[in-house]
């Protein structure tokens, strides 16, 4: 039925129609419930079931245990913390909606996942929206399809962001993202940064009084409580672990403040498992990226210091604590922006690893190193794609003199 | 103290990229950027020029610029300050550098010379070069601590322009709209690049 009606409403879409400034909608639609009707008439052929589409839909499937994560742990900090201080509701239309939904404050399941998605919904529909609107000008405008890199940029991004973030700077970092990230450059698969990160890097650096500090990590009003990494950062170095006042399975299974659906380990790990089981996420990047941050990470942990606390840090922590799962399993291995070359995503891989460890512990401003080292390492892709290929061609051509 | 010179050569091609943290040198950048292989040709001279340069305008503002410089001439010049002669003899001191280094390579390392070619004059009127020797006056660098500075400088730079020109590789199969080919979306891309490098701000080695 829905084919007739597709079928059906096709022809004022097409060249000459009515609607045919909107084709690029249609077309969206169209191939995102079927498969293209189109065929490729001149070489090469290449059949496969797998197209940019169905990829980039794999991707948000991985995302699910991300995303239930990011609905349960926001409202769970939110919940314990109020239950902490003697639950006292928040104000305005969260709390509003809160009360309308009849979810209590205690932490259990249902309160928890009700009281996050106050939280996480409407930052993702800001996104979906705003990012949308964006996307879906720039195809009408530029005659391009409406392209599936959206829906995971736009699955990306609000699970970076921590819960307390003002939505108009939601917006404004998703455009950024969108526009200058990747449109400009002519869409998916032409840009060079992964957008999602673009955008986050974007409000990072624009707007750090939201975006960073102790304030923002726990979905309630007024409350300070330092992300793990954040405490250890300014812990004495005598300390050592303790200080965060979490334990490495609480990191692990994700029931710690940060970015909202980040924090867990276990639910990036499920998702690992479904990128490199259908082939979408390289293993390459993430072996590549998991041993450069374990290397220097033990190295620093052997050497130790002084007077910087986060040389303290072993290296299974690293691993567990932020980003760097997340940015492990669903950034660095961005198809587009990662290097492409299998050698180079080794390499690509290692620099990440190694970048975020060294962000982490040698840069006293940001505690979290994982979602610039990926942009850096983005930025150096291609360069490293070239020198491989260079190498390759010299081997090549020394084997064909002998 | 390699420790020390190890934190100021990784400070000058990380933290403060001449490139990407001050935008020195934006011409050449721009231009030169188109492939990697002539990329990393400007990038070579760029280093040989930046570690020979900023060390000898050092021994030029010690010995004879900076006040009371030439007392070692005769006692009587102590309250002699040439410093406001600064840019110009700079400036002249890379371009004799350039020159002389030009001839060296021309005569002694032919191949070399090829593969540079136009880019080695270029750099005579590059500010990041200019800038490198202001930088390393302002700062007050001893003399060891400007030829670890000058070639970290030169090194941060040459790495950036590499960089930029794999990106501008990828982007030929980009799809830019057409008020924004060639320079405008080198601009962004440059932006985009120095919004990553941002990750080092702040770092104090």
């Amino acid at each position: 039925m829905l084919r007739r009606i597709l079928d059906g409403i096709r022809p004022a879409f097409e060249t000459g129609g009515r609607l045919e400034t909107l084709y690029p909608l249609y077309e969206a639609l169209d191939t995102f419930l079927y498969t293209p009707a189109e065929r490729t008439e001149t070489g090469p052929h290449i059949r496969d079931a797998l197209d940019l589409k169905r990829m980039m839909s794999l991707v948000v499937v991985a995302l699910i245990p991300c995303f239930f994560m990011a609905l349960w742990n926001t409202g769970y900090q939110a919940n314990l913390t109020l239950q902490a201080s003697g639950g006292v509701a928040p104000a305005g239309w969260r709390g509003e909606l809160l009360a309308a939904l009849g979810a209590g404050y205690s932490p259990g399941f249902w309160n928890n996942l009700i009281h996050g998605a106050v939280y996480f919904v409407p930052v993702y529909l800001v996104t979906v929206v705003a990012g949308g609107a964006w996307e879906v000008l720039f195809s009408l405008v530029r005659r391009h399809d409406v392209n599936e890199g959206f829906l995971v940029t736009s699955a990306l991004y609000p699970l970076i962001l921590p819960p307390t973030i003002p939505l108009w700077q939601v917006a404004l970092g998703i455009s950024f993202g969108v526009v200058i990230g990747k449109e400009i450059f002519g869409g998916t698969g032409k840009n060079f940064l992964n957008p999602a990160l673009t955008a986050r890097a974007f409000v990072f650096f624009a707007y750090p009084a939201q975006l960073t500090g102790d304030r923002i990590w726990i979905a309630v009003d007024g409350v300070s409580q330092a992300t793990p990494l954040g405490a250890m950062a300014v812990a004495e170095p005598a300390q050592g672990v303790a200080v965060m006042g979490y334990t490495w399975w609480q990191a692990f299974l994700g029931t710690i403040p940060g970015s909202m659906g980040e924090t867990s380990t276990l639910a990036c790990l499920l998702g690992a498992g479904l990128l490199i089981m259908t082939g979408v996420g390289s293993w390459r990047i993430m072996s590549g990226m998991t041993l450069g941050a374990l290397g220097l990470a033990t190295l620093l942990y052997v050497v130790g210091s002084p007077t910087n606390p986060m040389f303290q840090l072993p290296p299974w922590w690293h691993l567990v604590l932020g980003g760097f799962a997340f940015g492990v399993v669903f950034m660095a291995t961005d198809p587009v922006s990662a290097a492409m070359t299998e050698t180079g995503k080794w390499i690509f891989g290692g620099l990440i690893g190694v970048l975020t460890v060294l962000i982490r512990v040698i840069n006293p401003g940001f505690p979290e190193g994982v979602m610039l080292a990926i942009l850096f390492g983005n930025v150096f892709a291609p360069t490293i794609d070239y020198f491989v290929v260079q190498a390759h061609i010299k081997r090549r051509l020394a084997r064909y003199a002998a | 103290m390699l420790e020390h010179y190890l934190s100021l050569f990784l400070t000058a091609v990380f933290v403060e990229n001449l490139a990407l943290a001050f935008f020195l040198g934006m011409c050449t950048f721009l231009a030169v950027s188109k492939t990697v292989k002539t990329a990393l040709g400007l990038g070579l001279a760029v280093i040989v020029i930046q570690t020979i340069t900023i060390p000898a305008n050092h021994l030029l503002y010690t010995y004879f610029l900076q006040p009371g410089a030439m007392v070692w001439i005769d006692p009587s010049y102590a309250d002699v300050d040439l410093s406001f002669l600064g840019l110009i003899s700079y400036i002249g001191v890379i371009a004799a550098m350039v020159q002389i280094l030009e001839m060296t390579l021309d005569r002694y390392f032919p191949p070399l010379y090829a593969t540079l070619g136009i880019f080695l004059p270029l750099i005579t009127v590059n500010c990041a070069i200019l800038g490198g020797s202001l930088f390393m006056v302002e700062r007050g660098y001893s003399h060891s601590e400007s030829i670890v500075f000058g070639f970290g400088t030169g090194f941060g730079w040459a790495l950036a322009l590499v960089g930029l020109a794999g990106i501008r590789e990828k982007l030929k199969y980009s799809d830019v709209p057409p008020g924004l080919r060639g320079l405008g979306i080198t601009f962004i891309t440059v932006g985009l690049m120095s919004l990553a490098f941002m990750s080092f701000a702040g770092i104090q080695l």
